[in-house]
């Protein structure tokens, strides 16, 4: 809903469509300047950090997968690394490789899911992709086999595709059978061109002239394109362990969210997800992914919001053309999990959730009970930053009617595919305090 | 069929994860199909279009826990020819109805800058505490295949089935080897729901009850044997309060492991206790 009277006009949509969970944006518009903006997160807290407390350390990667219905592994492998962390747990490089592919179908699931049915209908002017598939019914098939083939991945290492089964600290209950995952090649084959195809599609969109100022914060591994592992750095030189960076991660509660809002210590508020990992890793990308990012106009950073879905499909190449390596090179890990012994301590575990940075920090007795917990989601990081755009994206389309400048913004909040659901539910407690 | 004249289905979400909606989503062979057999008329996740009610058909995800949804299910019961509940959390509460068994101000030991902002109830219920519900699908998250089969029924104008028995039905139907009998690993299968296909025997893991309690649940049995096993009482009473916490049947079995009964002393008795809390 859009209205106005004279030099006044705001723009509210309540019940925002296509992101998961539940929120609502707000803009309003004063003479010609935007002079407020608003994501509100509405969705009632379900109180993750308090009902952890006192259930046992190995509980962690089922409970907080609950968190999230759509990115159900990025919980579970944040907890893991967390609790390992806390025990002193190196997992050896098998499980590790078993863990990147059960992440690397997350990605492609989560990634065709965002670019197909959420994001993509915005840039063809259709309400959802049911009516998308109504004038290119070939390319929601497409989005919609790519998301079926990362569900195949994750069923086959996790044992189902929303909240996985296999997971545990320390690794896996079952290692799959060397056929199970054989049998993975021929669908990401598949996937990979799908993928590839995806980065035409979209990089044929128009996609409105915007630049933002982003400060991109994201795991860096080595050479490789950081998935399940490494360390929070940033395009201003931050280099932090996980456990230096939830120390710098402050949040703050204010009135319009159930969320609370995280910025780093001393620092502007940042921005996580495809672009902030494209920005710091785009040279590790592999060859067939790097050609495509280049065949669709991409440089080395991508500042524009709206070209978010190009970077999303870029990474969906990327997910797919890395699972398929593991599949070629899987030796079942044996024994599938390393044993946890838990001893007195705190831990932090972070990996890249698709949406962004997910860290998870526990502290635990010698008996294995936890006794604290802090879970950051990529979402409550983002939202600053999202606001930030929306300001940006609103001031600049303000020529716009009503009902194109809500559209615009809608889209300036789906452009960076928002977990509702997840920035809600990782607050701590509500108290009366009198 | 013309748009109009195609049973119209409406999706609301209240507290939970997003996964069993997404599991609606996930039928990415006949979402399209789909689409075409019923009127997408109010699905937030999926669609900026929304269609004023009244629906033919709602499908209900997330538990109750703020007075403004215990507002809200009111309205979409109103607007709801027929109202399904998909999941744990709209089934029994959810894992966020661990705050049921919390002493009061147990959950008040971490403050809010501005607790005045937020408003919560202290309970987590499911949908059938607030209005009638037609049908309760379980699951955390619910099977898909089980969500279309449902939806099938409906428009073929069939009366749909959710099976009653226990996983451990599902588990001789693959030919799972029991994991409680060979090895003694903790296992909820004998008093959980069938519906997921035993998935957690097959990966050599103890069923930890996504899809709750049986139609006849014999609770009491089996924490003895886990308690004769070796298994501590904490771990037993946790065991049951997961996702499924609020089902009558493992609220009352987490409730009496709380407290046991010295071991010799367990038996029928409680069992009966426990019955007759639901």
């Amino acid at each position: 809903m859009s209205h106005g009277s004279g030099a006044e006009r705001i723009i509210s949509v309540e019940g925002l469509a296509r992101v998961e969970g539940e929120g609502s944006l707000r803009v309003e518009v004063r003479d010609g300047t935007v002079t407020d903006v608003a994501l509100e997160i509405f969705e009632p807290p379900r109180y993750f950090e308090a009902l952890l407390v006192g259930r046992n350390f190995t509980e962690a990667p089922d409970i907080t997968s609950r968190i999230c219905g759509i990115c159900p592994v990025a919980y579970q492998m944040s907890a893991c690394a967390a609790m390992e962390d806390a025990c002193g747990v190196t997992v050896d490089e098998r499980i590790g490789a078993l863990r990147r592919l059960l992440y690397c179908g997350e990605w492609i699931q989560s990634h065709a899911l965002h670019v197909y049915l959420l994001h993509a209908p915005d840039f063809l002017g259709c309400a959802d992709a049911v009516e998308l598939a109504e004038r290119d019914r070939g390319a929601v098939e497409r989005g919609l086999d790519l998301k079926r083939i990362g569900n195949l991945v994750m069923e086959t290492v996790g044992g189902r595709a929303v909240h996985p089964v296999n997971v545990r600290v320390g690794g896996f209950y079952s290692a799959p059978s060397p056929e199970a995952i054989a049998a993975l090649a021929e669908p990401l084959f598949r996937a990979r061109d799908q993928a590839l195809a995806t980065v035409e599609w979209v990089a044929g969109f128009d996609f409105p002239d915007v630049e933002a100022d982003y400060r991109f914060v994201a795991l860096r591994e080595g050479g490789r394109y950081a998935i399940e592992s490494g360390r929070p750095a940033s395009s201003d030189g931050l280099d932090v362990s996980p456990a230096g960076l939830a120390e710098l991660v402050v949040e703050e509660h204010v009135a319009r969210s159930t969320a609370l809002h995280a910025r780093l210590r001393g620092r502007d508020p940042y921005l996580t997800g495809p672009l902030a990992r494209y920005a710091l890793n785009s040279a590790t990308l592999p060859p067939l992914a790097a050609e495509a990012a280049a065949g669709a106009g991409l440089g080395p950073v991508c500042t524009n919001p709206f070209r978010s879905i190009v970077v999303r499909a870029v990474e969906l190449v990327f997910a797919c053309d890395e699972a398929l390596s593991l599949v070629e090179s899987y030796e079942p890990p044996d024994p599938p999990a390393a044993t946890v012994v838990p001893r007195a301590g705190t831990g932090t575990g972070a990996t890249e959730a698709p949406r962004g940075l997910l860290f998870h920090t526990y502290e635990i007795d010698g008996s294995g009970t936890i006794r604290k917990a802090r879970i950051v989601p990529p979402t409550s990081q983002n939202q600053l930053t999202i606001e930030a755009d929306l300001r940006q994206v609103a001031q600049e389309a303000l020529e716009l009617g009503d009902d194109e400048l809500q559209w615009r913004c809608e889209q300036a909040v789906r452009n960076h595919d928002p977990c509702i659901s997840c920035a809600a539910h990782f607050l701590d407690v509500t108290v009366e305090s009198s | 069929m013309t748009a109009a004249a195609r049973p119209s289905v409406a999706v609301w979400k209240f507290a939970s994860c997003d996964g069993c909606q997404l599991s609606i989503l996930d039928c990415e062979e006949e979402l399209l199909q789909l689409a075409g057999a019923v009127r997408i008329a109010h699905f937030l996740e999926m669609s900026r279009a929304t269609v004023k009610g009244p629906y033919d058909l709602s499908l209900v995800e997330g538990s109750i826990t703020t007075q403004d949804d215990v507002e809200r299910i009111q309205q979409v019961r109103r607007v709801s020819h027929r109202l399904i509940t998909i999941g744990a959390c709209a089934t029994s509460g959810g894992i966020q109805g661990l705050r049921n068994f919390a002493l009061a101000g147990e959950y008040t030991s971490v403050v809010y800058a501005h607790p005045d902002y937020i408003h919560t109830l202290d309970t987590s219920t499911p949908i059938s505490a607030h209005v009638p519900v037609d049908l309760e699908l379980y699951g955390c998250p619910i099977d898909r295949h089980q969500l279309l089969g449902v939806i099938t029924a409906i428009l073929a104008g069939r009366r749909p089935r959710i099976p009653g028995h226990s996983v451990c039905q599902e588990c001789k139907g693959r030919g799972t080897v029991c994991l409680l009998v060979s090895r003694g690993t903790p296992c909820l299968g004998p008093v959980t729901r069938a519906g997921c296909g035993a998935l957690c025997p097959a990966v050599d893991r103890g069923c930890f009850g996504c899809f709750g309690p049986t139609d006849t649940a014999n609770t009491a049995s089996l924490a003895g044997q886990l308690r004769r096993q070796g298994m501590a009482a904490v771990d037993a009473s946790h065991l049951f309060r997961t996702f499924n916490a609020g089902a009558p049947a493992f609220r009352a079995e987490s409730v009496a492991q709380e407290a046991p009964p010295p071991a010799a002393a367990r038996g029928s008795a409680r069992a009966k206790s426990a019955k007759g809390d639901r």
